[in-house]
């Protein structure tokens, strides 16, 4: 495995016992000057996606835009038949009665929204996705389990088979496994 | 019986990878099921099949083989709808409303809960459908561009209903499905066995458990619970429009979203305990759905069953200020009518029954807890049973009064969904990890704020393994 091409390897998989650990590690990789770094872990750890140095705000953004839609959406279809496609006279009353047509409108709103999130965190995680160079690593199933996993990708311009090992071991990891791309 | 103010809300030694063992080893180990499964799944698969006869039947004849009738229309279907989909909302008041509440001891109760709320809401769906006369033809319901060229009417809240209902369907099943990708992946990973690994496979879309995953992850989740908030408000309140737009006595009264709401919450936990305190002693969960839990859930039994009971009196106060008589007729009609024992049987379970509760002797007594929830459960589908037909039964015009009462065919269309509730509840315990592993793992971290002690030792003892396997 050793004498892999580095081309052929996907990263260094370094394991950990515990949440505060894997902060720390990522932090101290992050200062190292590692930038293609990913960290894996059974619930999610408050601190860990500063750490690796995640920001991503467009998740609210996608789902406020969903729930616009939906709110035009659900008007916009109670304005189209009661105005412009079906107008019905009842006594002379208005066609456009909007209060009555705010309930629908309301779960037009909560609905597309809803759909924006689920579709949008999803899309902008790369999911679905069932095959991934980390699946090739037999203890990384653990990573959903009770295991803390640090990944440094080969593709990293400080990456160095014999070095980052060596860094990711001062570390404290458990193991440090190389992953085949 | 242990006091639940000195349980936690998670007991035990655990570490993370028991945590994964207990609740993911229900549905991993298919062969270590308790009878009680067999014995509840057999009965609700045999109320199942009386469902799906009395629809055949249905379908076959029509709905006059049901009670309804001129004056009351509505009956059993609209009496059952409301019953089952006001049980559905306890699911969502605990994944969203209390996540947002940042109450950690609803991780343990969500996952059971919010899929209670699916199948409560497929239960309650089939009735206004069945009701219509004509299921088949039910998408005239939506709006959708017909060779009739005529579209539904939005000012009615019978259509505000189709959306309100479908809606909360449509994002129960995705806030339920989201919580479930992270413990799909566990699964996955924990499965030895092929079949399991693929199916839980795609079901996880390949969830890694990146950091930054979680963290777009975690965002979804919370504007996803904040958007159930209003929504599972919203879906009661619009049910109860039903009734408060029309001008009939007894409905047309604006206490009625807020009474409704309380009244479903209420009936929502009762049914959340009715199943989680079997549950917990046939899986082996009591670790995890703990005293603490049993005991905060009673408590929102009472605060909700005394909103319920406040509701009660403000229909009589409101009846008697109104100065209108025909809704003073229709309360002394509740009162000394022909269907006063209904009215008392009510007050009885939803207004005095839950006053026990607020002994803690009481809530910590299993078997007194389970009746009280029994006897709300029968207590709200009084209420709507009283709601419905005794408004209807006697309104405006003497000459058009009548009487009503369920058929055969009423009662097995109820009882069946009964059982069509059993039975999809059992298939999710066996088949879902029925409590959410990895906020659990969470909530443990949380708790003890380091790695308990017996995963250290565990922990210790592996990196020694490994050590000498490179060696």
């Amino acid at each position: 495995m050793d004498k892999r091409d580095k081309s052929q390897l996907y990263g260094l998989l370094a394991e950990f016992g515990d949440a505060e650990e894997i902060v720390v590690a990522a932090g101290k990789a992050r200062e190292a000057g590692y930038t293609r770094l990913d960290a894996f872990t059974p619930f999610p750890v408050h601190g860990l996606p500063e750490a690796i140095g995640f920001r991503d705000v467009l998740v609210p953004w996608l789902i406020f835009i969903g729930g616009v839609c939906g709110a035009l959406a659900g008007f916009g279809l109670q304005y189209w038949i009661n105005a412009v496609d079906y107008p019905m006279d009842v006594g002379g009353r208005p066609f456009v009665t909007w209060p009555s047509f705010i309930p629908v409108t309301f779960e037009c709103t909560v609905l597309f929204a809803a759909f924006a999130a689920v579709i949008g965190m999803l899309m902008l995680n790369g999911l679905p996705r069932p095959h991934h160079p980390l699946f090739n690593s037999d203890r990384f199933g653990r990573a959903s389990q009770d295991r803390f996993f640090l990944c440094i990708e080969a593709r990293d311009p400080r990456f160095d088979g014999a070095a980052t090992r060596r860094f990711l071991e001062e570390l404290g990891a458990l193991s440090v496994e190389e992953v085949p791309a | 019986m242990s006091n639940p103010s000195t349980e936690r809300i998670l007991n035990g030694e655990h570490s993370y990878l028991t945590i994964d063992g207990r609740i993911g080893g229900v549905v991993l180990d298919q062969r270590k099921h308790p009878l009680p499964w067999y014995v509840t799944f057999a009965i609700g698969f045999g109320l199942l099949q009386v469902m799906m006869l009395a629809f055949t039947w249905l379908l076959y004849k029509g709905v006059g083989i049901w009670g309804i009738n001129i004056p009351v229309g509505w009956g059993f279907a609209i009496i059952n709808f409301v019953w089952w989909i006001g049980i559905g909302h306890a699911g969502t008041l605990i994944s969203a409303i209390l996540l947002l509440m940042r109450q950690l001891w609803r991780n343990s109760i969500n996952r059971f809960a919010e899929a209670m709320t699916l199948f409560a809401v497929m239960c309650a769906g089939l009735f206004p459908l069945l009701h219509t006369g004509r299921p088949w033809v039910a998408y005239w319901l939506f709006p959708y561009p017909s060779v009739l060229g005529v579209w539904p009417q939005f000012r009615s809240p019978l259509v505000w209903d189709v959306f309100a209902v479908s809606t909360y369907m449509t994002v129960s099943a995705l806030f339920w499905y989201i919580g479930l990708i992270p413990d799909f992946a566990t699964m996955r990973d924990k499965a030895r066995n092929r079949l399991a690994q693929i199916v839980f496979g795609i079901l996880s879309m390949g969830w890694r458990g990146s950091a930054g995953h979680w963290f777009r992850y975690e965002t979804a989740y919370l504007i996803l619970a904040g958007l159930s908030t209003p929504l599972v408000l919203s879906v009661h309140s619009i049910v109860s429009f039903d009734f408060a737009v029309s001008i009939i006595p007894g409905w047309h009264t604006t206490i009625f979203p807020p009474y409704f709401v309380a009244g479903a919450i209420y009936a929502g936990f009762a049914m959340v305990l009715i199943l989680a305190i079997p549950i917990r002693a046939w899986y082996g969960l009591k670790d995890f759905i703990t005293m603490r839990h049993l005991d905060w859930m009673a408590k929102f039994m009472l605060g909700t069953g005394l909103v319920v009971f406040y509701g009660y009196l403000m229909e009589a106060f409101y009846a008697w200020y109104s100065g209108n008589k025909y809704e003073q007729y229709m309360m002394m009609n509740r009162w000394v009518g022909p269907y006063a024992p209904l009215y008392w049987a009510l007050i009885v379970c939803n207004g005095i029954t839950p006053q026990f509760l607020w002994s803690p002797k009481v809530r910590r007594n299993l078997a007194m807890l389970f009746t009280i929830s029994v006897v709300v459960s029968i207590g709200m589908w009084l209420e709507r049973f009283m709601i419905v037909v005794e408004s209807l039964h006697r309104d405006f015009l003497p000459s058009s009064w009548g009487m009503y009462a369920g058929t055969i065919w009423d009662w097995a269309t109820f009882i069946g969904t009964i059982g069509f509730f059993t039975f999809n509840m059992f298939l999710f315990i066996r088949f879902v990890p029925m409590i959410n592993m990895f906020e659990m793992k969470d909530l443990l971290h949380k708790i003890t704020g380091r790695v308990p002690a017996q995963a250290i030792t565990q922990r210790a003892h592996e990196a020694a393994e490994l050590a000498e396997e490179r060696a």
